[in-house]
């Protein structure tokens, strides 16, 4: 009697028991099918990402580090002693920092005006977005090639703009060996002319997802085109605004090609060089073979763009609405 | 402020490679809103309602005729000039400031003698913020707020100028059925406090009729009736109008004209001498060219008409020998009443719904219903041209 009475109880224990025992093997299972489907991708990352960054960092602080005998002497800070007074290294972050500090606020101020002014006007629209476009789509050495051609002065013949500076009374400057600031000009120059027609792209883009409801609601307000650039249009558009910042600081304090393409591969000789081109030229140019020193430099850039990267996203919190 | 637009007419250039027509969104619109009404602009979507609207608030230019605020001709003055609040379908409402720096935005459009000091802006912010009862949600942004308090804000940024004209473009079209009771209402009180003539466009003609205190029926870019809510409802001028008000619609028939007799299918329902002749009240004598002008010499001289015939679903009585029988299909208890669902051969639509109050017994088994009808709530419209005889 009191065995009838108890059997169902044991079996719902029995049962309640083995549903929980259940449940975390199927959630072991489910936690193995998310890692299993992550694998690829965290594989990759690791291999070609997470290794080579711990890699240079551990290379930083050992000192004469040679690859093919994987030996080095000690470990310490020498290597970050040796780049910060190497003046090679100071030129090149001098360099860098003029690049940095000069193009990415021009070539945003210059996007965002070019970009209200596609989006304002009708007629040709399509035909000057293609044009403002084009430089994305061609090749950095060609356009550096045409520019070297466009600033050049040898001893026989000037360059285009030489030849303009000319006919408007000036005297002709060799803008690819010449003195610094016509040096440092033209690749400011080059380099926001390359990065344009990206900015561009994703401000008009920005801008035409702005409702038009907006400016219709100003409009009837009376409010001047001026204050509805600063209080509506700029607020709107700030969170593109704010990526093109912070990509672009990231992308100028990496700036190598570029300044090839105009200045050749010997850039020390050419006083041009950048921190990137100071990382390549240690480990392979003709002073290379230093891999310690191209790590300590290459952690030196690592950081310095994390800090501005950090002040960006912090002031970003203020200024830009999403 | 009275408002007088005079033969408006507004065209826009044809899209497209192949077809470029002109579309013509509003045609020979000729109408005087007097000071301090509610105007409901009332009409399908596409009709042209908001174009009017727009041509109004300034922001679009028309192609042809003239608008008078009061006397004088603002036709050629900018939006900004022309002392009107807008309030859109979505707000606009800029997501970046919060509820006081967007009602206090237009101020600090003010130039020269109007400029305003902060305090003084401050307290037009908080005179407006009263009125549409937000005072205590100033700070926040619109992103935090529900959509009725968004429309509230709204409402309140274009009143801060003490604009003469209030224009609400689908003002409801946002809200949930409970909350846009409430806006309507809402609506309707700010209107009276602040006197302001006030426009606004809708496509739900409950929302027109509850509360304005003149509707404009639209179609296609052209007025078909203007009238106070309770005689456009009554009086239609055409089909389109009878069909467009009204929840549940107008039943619409065949019917014949016979001897006197208003024949739908073979049953004489009524005599043509019981139906009131079409009546539209003063204001809506702008409309006139939608009205048949002499229908009634029509009428007698022809001893047979095909007609469309229109019943209001209140237009029908349950009544056991009532000339007009109909097949029942079914019956719908709403409480108060109770709505009748039945067939006949005539009928333009497959149901004919009608209602009749809770009081009547209707047997749904039964299988068939006989009527009689309300002579008041029958309406006779034109077979070629639509517009109402009788």
């Amino acid at each position: 009697m009191s065995l009838a009475l108890y059997q169902p109880e044991v079996s719902v224990c029995f049962g309640r028991q083995m549903g929980i025992n259940m449940k975390r093997k199927k959630q072991l299972n489910n936690n193995m099918n998310g890692w299993l489907y992550l694998l690829p991708a965290l594989l990759f990352l690791g291999v070609f990402m997470v290794y080579p960054l711990i890699d240079v960092f551990v290379y930083s602080f050992e000192e004469g580090y040679h690859s093919a005998s994987q030996t080095y002497f000690g470990t310490g800070l020498y290597n970050y002693s040796y780049v910060l007074h190497d003046p090679y290294f100071l030129q090149a972050l001098k360099n860098t920092f003029l690049l940095v500090m000069i193009t990415v606020p021009l070539s945003t101020v210059i996007a965002i005006a070019i970009s209200v002014g596609l989006n304002s006007i009708r007629a040709l629209r399509d035909l000057f977005q293609t044009v403002y476009f084009l430089p994305y789509v061609t090749n950095t050495l060609a356009v550096g090639l045409v520019f070297m051609i466009l600033f050049q002065k040898t001893p026989y013949s000037d360059g285009f703009i030489n030849l303009m500076i000319r006919f408007f009374g000036g005297t002709s400057v060799d803008f690819i060996e010449g003195p610094y600031w016509a040096k440092m000009f033209v690749l400011c120059f080059y380099t926001i002319w390359v990065v344009m027609p990206f900015k561009i792209l994703i401000l008009t883009s920005a801008l035409a997802s702005v409702n038009r409801d907006y400016y219709k609601a100003a409009r009837v307000d009376g409010t001047s085109r001026w204050r509805i650039f600063i209080k509506i249009t700029l607020p709107m558009i700030s969170p593109m605004i704010s990526y093109l910042v912070i990509t672009g600081f990231i992308g100028a304090f990496k700036a190598y090609s570029d300044v090839v393409a105009l200045f050749g591969t010997n850039l020390n000789a050419a006083g041009m060089n950048t921190i990137v081109g100071y990382v390549y030229d240690m480990l392979y140019g003709d002073s290379g073979g230093y891999p310690s020193y191209a790590s300590a430099a290459a952690i030196l850039l690592f950081i310095i763009v994390l800090t501005i990267t950090c002040i960006n996203l912090l002031s970003s919190r203020k200024h830009v609405h999403y | 402020m009275k408002i007088v637009l005079q033969n408006l007419t507004k065209k826009f250039p044809g899209r497209g490679r192949k077809k470029r027509e002109e579309v013509v969104a509003v045609k020979d619109f000729t109408f005087e809103i007097p000071d301090g009404t509610l105007v409901g602009l009332l009409g399908p979507s596409g009709c042209g309602k908001s174009t009017v609207l727009n041509l109004i608030s300034g922001l679009e230019q028309p192609t042809e005729g003239k608008i008078f605020f009061g006397e004088d001709d603002v036709t050629d003055l900018p939006a900004e000039h022309r002392g009107i609040g807008l309030v859109f379908q979505n707000y606009a409402l800029y997501p970046h400031l919060n509820v006081k720096q967007n009602i206090t935005f237009p101020l600090e459009n003010l130039k020269g003698n109007d400029k305003l000091t902060k305090a003084q802006m401050n307290e037009r912010a908080y005179e407006a913020a009263r009125l549409v009862q937000i005072e205590d949600l100033m700070e926040r942004k619109p992103g935090e707020l529900s959509g009725g308090q968004q429309q509230r804000v709204a409402i309140a940024r274009a009143l801060v100028k003490n604009p003469s004209v209030l224009l609400l473009d689908e003002p409801l079209s946002n809200l949930d059925a409970r909350l846009r009771l409430q806006t309507r209402e809402e609506i309707r009180r700010i209107q009276r406090e602040t006197k302001i003539t006030t426009i606004f466009v809708t496509h739900d003609q409950e929302e027109a009729m509850s509360i304005s205190d003149l509707i404009i029926v639209m179609k296609d870019g052209v007025v078909q009736q203007i009238g106070r809510p309770q005689d456009v409802y009554d009086n239609p001028a055409n089909l389109f109008v009878a069909k467009f008000l009204g929840t549940p619609p107008i039943n619409v028939f065949h019917g014949r004209l016979l001897d006197g007799q208003l024949c739908i299918g073979e049953e004489a329902v009524l005599s043509v001498r019981e139906l009131q002749a079409p009546s539209f009240g003063d204001v809506s004598s702008s409309a006139g060219n939608a009205s048949g002008a002499g229908n009634s010499e029509v009428l007698s001289d022809a001893a047979r008409q095909d007609v469309y015939v229109g019943i209001r679903p209140e237009g029908f009585i349950v009544q056991e020998d009532g000339p007009f029988s109909c097949t029942l299909k079914g019956v719908e208890v709403m409480g108060r009443d109770i709505s009748v669902l039945s067939y006949n051969n005539a009928s333009l639509n497959p149901t004919v719904r009608s209602i009749i109050g809770a009081q009547y017994h209707v047997d749904a088994g039964s299988g068939a219903v006989r009527f009689a009808l309300n002579p008041r709530k029958v309406l006779l419209f034109a077979k070629d041209t639509e517009t109402r005889i009788k």
